[in-house]
């Protein structure tokens, strides 16, 4: 769209689709969604600072996400598959952006809820970026004490490093196969030339 | 801190970690549910000293002892593994004290238990909760080892049962590896396991695999206390342990209404009658529907008959014949602990729950413990008009499935409404813990065929139990009495001088001087309780000099600020009636007027409206006037101040001689009303005290004490009423405002009668009021003082109440009062907090031609209409405070009860009369506290005599101990809080002549 590309940086767009399948009863979401849209701008509020937008002025980054089985830390999941898609797709980014659904049952907190957890226990939702230590989203719906904030926060925060490991073994792992693809021209080549050397 | 991982499974293992399950919604959609769950590792056994467990057992007071306990089977120590069944049928045994093995709770059984039963569920929880127990719950379904999948064609109970005998299977084999043998050393003795089951095919099985397993009956038997436990084992029938979920729809419980046109055509050709449903306070399962047709109401007996009527609805109902009918039952069936295992969902789902419930109340429904008289007995067959309105509610906290304090998920709960007049009303909440320990508010929307309970809304939360405002709050909701500020329509028709309006200087023009009679220099004084504000009435007597005595009451003249048709009339024609409470008074009309500008305040000119009579030294009428008067009350005396002034011999002055003369008129016009049959009527007052008029708490309770001035105030009141009454009926025979008291049907005292005739031989005569009066005078026990206080407390609740009504509107032979023996009778003397008394001096305005009467007082049925109303709030502003003095008292109870803990005195402890008895309860009647209560048994040992109103109860050593009606019993009273509920309620035990606390 025209009046949305900005002059100095790219503009990013992000479309959240939740399938009616999705959960355990069947429930049509409609495009118009508001809680769906408000996944949306979170999402994008959550990458601006991340993605290196200056660098592709007058364009766009789309972002689909599909949520096509969902129970439980649906926005952490979100982000996380996001942050690990745009890193493969290639696209500049500061940092890794790492989240995780914290909760607090009674006086232990607990982190990666599911479903049911989440209907019963307070719960808040934190995205880091792991290198720098910056905390870029902090949300929550529901009402949790503050005594307990301080714990739950760190809680994630720790969390997300560890979620950062695991993110940047898999981003290795996938260009390592990437690359294995990538070879057998080159190999198959050498191969040849070793056939004649033996032959 | 525990280390932060992601375990990561292959998809292989989903089948253990994922849990899949259908479910079938209440609009019989099928949805498939999967859950992840977690297996791991570090589940603790919670055995003491366990060498693997030991860091991830806490807290580590709950843990079991390492050697289990002794057991005349088990010489080496033993754990029990009890199965679901046994927490479903045999929870008072494992409440026990005397049972404490130690218990390994395993998940399974206490997920199962949730499921099956709710409230068993609280009951288990707060067993696992208790001190005294050592339980400790094990999560098999957590630890990789003793997870279970529920295999293809198994079923779920199959599925838990082996759940079950995996995990002690485990657990034998984790104690084994944990203690290996060390050489040189006797192999330590290793406790057993025991899997407590009543079912035999899973105790086969167990065996098989080599497990203990034993039948809760066996393993008791072999404990040291067995005879005392064996009494606690429930006896199951075999097909209660499985119950069988019906599919299919919902399970009608109740039969539909007939339609309206059928029910107005059968109460017109009288094979159906019409009435007010009440509902039976002692007994949940039972109602009463009054209709003319029949002099003993008709009885409605179980929930089918019953059929969704709430106190108060006009319902029609369907009288059986003869041979069906029964009498009352003569138990207390208390709707909380015969139903404490109901559950809330019950209704919609679950079938076999409903069986069991049916099966208790079909018990104490059903007639075998009867007595003889037999009483009308029907069935509701529709509902004319619901009595529905908001009801003050507790939330039963076992009807609970999350108390999570911060949960958020939609409850179904039970709201307990604070009258025991009603039924359990379920409601869907998503803040149900948080509403726990509140006084709630609830509407009930409908009441459907399917559903036992009928289903409400939550309204809103009055504030925390106990706290006054929301014992205040909900008291006023709970008797409708209006008690929001007066509006500003309201208040713009009060006087634009406020404070500062004074009676303004005589003379003709003034309109307040119109017709008035300036009586300031009478010497006119007010008597009244201390602390009144609201004076409305003073009194004058003075010697004519023809020998005859002159005497005035003076009422404040509330017509005059109050004018037909203005907002502050039809607002104070809403409310009715002042309501005094213990700490709050809730006015009929605003303050400035019922404090200030009508209230007789002494020293100050104010405007009234005097009766006047001139009566001879014998106290019969010469002659009576009515005038609008001003007035100048020289003295307010309480009634105590007026009594000491009274009876001081030096005092001469002219208002302690007009005192004097008023109380010597007053003896004779008593005597003249109790030759003439009035009866003197008694009910139980008490008096609060305060701690300080701020903190309102009181400190304790005594009986009011009753001088010869109460006396001497209330014969003018009656005087004057008796002769406003006469005036108005003579000038407005179609309109006039009057009250009257029917004399009570004769059936009304034929239990109190036989009562008396049994217990004391003494006779009740009812034929007319002279009789009743002077029978009521005789009943007299030597020995007892109180005795004939008790019976005429007795008598008079056997009385109809007295109303307002309109003289146009009923025969003239039904005008008359009972209780006070008058022909005719009227209140005209409290215009500042009753409204049938503003219309009274409205009428005898315009009867005197003071001021002609407002059209709308010509009109007959508009009369009516607002004495409706008034009769309404009048009796719920008297259940109001009447209410209220039992909160207080409670309170003072508590405060007496702590008081006493802390000098160690013990418990409150007070003398009561036996007023009613049953199969298994005593009705007692605390006199010095006012307050009734109730005295239940638990254990069904007591012989009940029906006919004798005798109650014999096993004592401990020697005979029995037989308590009849009138007994005097001494009670222990304690104030305690409803468990569910946190309804505080005074809960009594009989002390002596045999100590019930544990019966």
């Amino acid at each position: 769209m025209r009046s949305h590309t900005f002059h100095d940086r790219a503009n990013i767009n992000v479309e959240v689709v939740v399938a009616s399948f999705s959960t355990g009863e069947r429930r049509k979401r409609l495009r118009g969604d508001k809680r769906v849209l408000e996944f949306a701008a979170t999402i994008k509020a959550t990458f601006e600072p991340v993605i290196r937008t200056s660098l592709y002025p007058r364009s766009q980054i789309d972002i689909y996400v599909q949520v096509l089985q969902q129970d439980g830390s649906t926005l952490q999941a979100c982000i996380n598959a996001t942050t690990l898609a745009l890193i493969n797709a290639g696209i500049p980014m500061t940092d890794f952006v790492c989240a995780v659904t914290g909760g607090v049952h009674s006086t232990s907190p607990m982190l990666d809820l599911t479903t049911l957890e989440e209907n019963d226990i307070p719960h808040v939702t934190v995205a880091v970026m792991p290198k720098t230590k910056k905390v870029v989203l902090v949300t929550m719906e529901t009402r949790l004490h503050v005594d307990r904030f301080e714990e739950i926060l760190n809680l994630a925060r720790d969390a997300g490093a560890i979620l950062h490991q695991e993110m940047k073994e898999a981003v290795l792992s996938r260009s390592a196969s990437l690359i294995a693809m990538a070879e057998p021209v080159t190999k198959g080549q050498s191969r040849a030339d070793d056939d004649v050397i033996v032959d | 801190m525990v280390e932060i991982t992601i375990r990561k499974r292959p998809r292989s293992e989903a089948v253990i970690t994922q849990r899949k399950f259908f479910k079938k919604t209440a609009r019989g959609k099928v949805i498939k549910v999967l859950r992840e769950r977690y297996l791991r590792d570090d589940v603790g056994c919670g055995i003491h000293n366990c060498r693997e467990c030991s860091e991830a057992c806490t807290p580590s007071s709950s843990l079991l002892p390492e050697s289990g306990a002794e057991h005349s089977l088990f010489p080496d120590g033993h754990f029990v593994l009890p199965d679901t069944n046994v927490f479903l049928s045999q929870m008072d045994l494992l409440e026990s004290s005397l049972f404490r093995p130690p218990i390994i709770l395993l998940q399974t059984v206490v997920e199962e238990v949730r499921h099956r039963s709710l409230p068993l569920y609280n009951r288990l929880k707060a067993l696992m909760a208790m001190d005294d127990k050592s339980i400790w719950t094990f999560y098999n379904e957590y630890r990789s080892e003793t997870a279970v999948v529920r295999e293809e064609n198994e079923t779920p109970n199959d599925r838990n049962d082996r759940g079950i005998r995996k995990a002690t299977a485990w657990y034998k084999e984790h104690l084994q590896l944990n203690n290996p043998p060390v050489r040189g050393k006797a192999p330590r003795k290793l406790p057993t396991f025991v899997l407590l089951t009543e079912d035999a095919a899973n105790r086969q099985k167990a065996e098989k695999e080599g497990l203990v397993s034993l039948s809760v009956r066996k393993y008791v038997e072999g404990m040291k206390d067995s005879p005392q436990l064996l009494d606690l084992l429930a006896s199951i029938e075999a097909d209660e342990i499985e119950p069988t979920r019906a599919a299919g729809g919902k399970q009608i419980l109740y039969s539909e209404y007939l339609p309206s046109a059928t029910l107005i055509s059968g109460v017109k050709a009288g094979d159906l009658h019409q009435g007010h449903f009440n509902a039976n306070q002692y007994n949940y399962l039972e109602g009463s529907v009054s209709v003319p047709a029949f002099t003993k109401p008709v009885l409605l007996i179980g929930r089918e008959n019953m059929n969704r009527a709430t106190s108060g609805d006009i319902v029609v109902v369907e009288v059986f014949p003869d041979s069906e009918w029964k009498a009352p039952a003569d138990e207390v069936v208390d709707q909380d602990s015969t139903l404490k295992n109901d559950d809330v969902e019950s209704g919609d789902e679950d079938e076999a729950e409903d069986d069991i419930v049916t099966r208790t109340e079909s018990k104490v429904t059903s007639s075998e413990k009867r007595s003889s008289e037999k009483q009308p007995t029907g069935r509701v067959v529709g509902v004319i008009k619901r009595n529905w309105r908001p009801y003050v509610c507790h939330i039963d906290s076992t009807s609970l499935t999350s108390i999570n304090s911060t949960s958020l998920s939609v409850q179904t709960v039970f709201a307990t409404p604070v009258s025991r007049l009603l039924p359990r009303i379920r409601l869907r909440t998503r803040q149900a813990p948080s509403l726990i320990g509140q006084k709630i508010l609830v509407s009930i929307d409908r009441w459907d065929v399917t559903s036992r309970y009928p289903e409400g809304h939550f309204v809103r939360a009055l504030g925390k139990v106990e706290s006054k405002e929301a014992e205040q709050e909900s008291l006023l909701l709970e008797f409708d009495v209006p008690y929001r500020p007066f509006g500003k329509a309201i208040l713009d028709c009060l006087p634009k001088e406020g404070e500062q309006w004074v009676v303004p200087p005589k003379s003709d023009t003034s309109p307040e001087w119109r017709e008035r009679e300036d009586l300031r220099s009478v010497t006119i004084c007010s008597i009244d309780p201390p602390g009144c504000q609201d004076i409305d009435d003073a009194l004058h007597a003075r010697r004519l000099p023809n020998g005859n005595i002159e005497a005035g009451v003076h009422i404040a003249d509330v017509s005059h600020f109050v004018h037909a048709d203005t907002p502050m009339d039809s607002e104070a024609a809403s409310r009715g009636t002042t309501v005094y409470l213990v700490d709050k008074r809730i006015d009929m009309l605003p303050s400035l007027l019922g404090t200030n500008l009508c209230s007789l305040r002494p020293y100050v000119e104010r405007l009234a409206f005097s009766a006047i009579w001139e009566l001879t030294p014998d106290a019969d009428i010469v002659n009576v006037r009515f005038t609008k008067s001003v007035i100048a009350s020289k003295a307010a005396f309480t009634y105590e101040e007026a009594q000491i002034r009274k009876d001081d011999p030096n005092q001469k002055d002219d208002l302690t001689e007009g005192i004097r003369l008023l109380n010597s008129i007053a003896i004779k016009l008593k005597a003249k009303r109790m030759a003439a049959g009035a009866l003197n009527l008694a009910s139980p007052e008490v008096k609060i005290h305060l701690d300080s008029s701020e903190s309102s708490d009181p400190i304790d309770v005594e009986q009011k004490e009753l001088r010869e001035t109460n006396s001497l105030v209330e014969e003018f009141m009656l005087l004057a009423n008796i002769s406003v009454a006469q005036k108005i009926q003579e000038t407005f025979p179609q309109t006039a405002v009057l009250r009257r008291h029917m004399p009570p049907p004769k059936t009304n005292f034929e239990k109190l009668q036989d009562i008396l005739q049994k217990r004391k031989g003494l006779t009740l005569d009812v034929s007319s009021s002279g009789s009743l009066a002077a029978s009521l005078d005789k009943c007299i026990d030597s020995e007892e003082p109180a005795f004939n206080t008790l019976v005429r407390i007795m008598a008079t609740r056997c009385m109809l109440s007295a109303e307002y009504f309109c003289s146009g509107s009923v025969a003239r032979d039904t005008f008359g009062h009972y209780g006070l023996a008058s022909p005719i009778y009227t209140h005209f003397t409290s215009p500042i907090r009753r409204y049938a008394d503003v219309l009274a001096h409205r009428q005898l305005a315009a009867a005197i031609g003071y001021s002609p009467l407002h059209p709308s007082l010509h009109g007959k049925s508009h009369v009516e209409r607002i004495l409706d109303v008034v009769n309404r709030r009048h009796r719920m502003a008297q259940m109001a405070s009447r209410a209220s003095v039992e909160f207080y008292v409670g309170l003072a109870l508590k405060g007496r009860e702590e008081r006493n803990k802390a000098s160690g005195a013990g418990a409150v402890t007070e003398e009561a009369f036996v007023i009613r008895t049953f199969r298994n309860g005593l009705g007692v009647f605390v006199s010095s506290l006012g307050i009734e209560g109730l005295i239940m048994f638990k254990n069904d040992l007591q012989q009940f005599d029906a006919e004798n109103y005798t109650l014999s109860i096993p004592a401990p050593s020697g005979p029995p101990v037989t308590i009849s009606v009138f007994d005097k019993v001494v009670v222990r009273i304690e104030v305690e809080k409803d468990k569910n509920t946190q309804r505080g309620r005074v809960k009594m035990t009989l002390v002596s002549p045999i100590d019930s606390k544990n019966m």
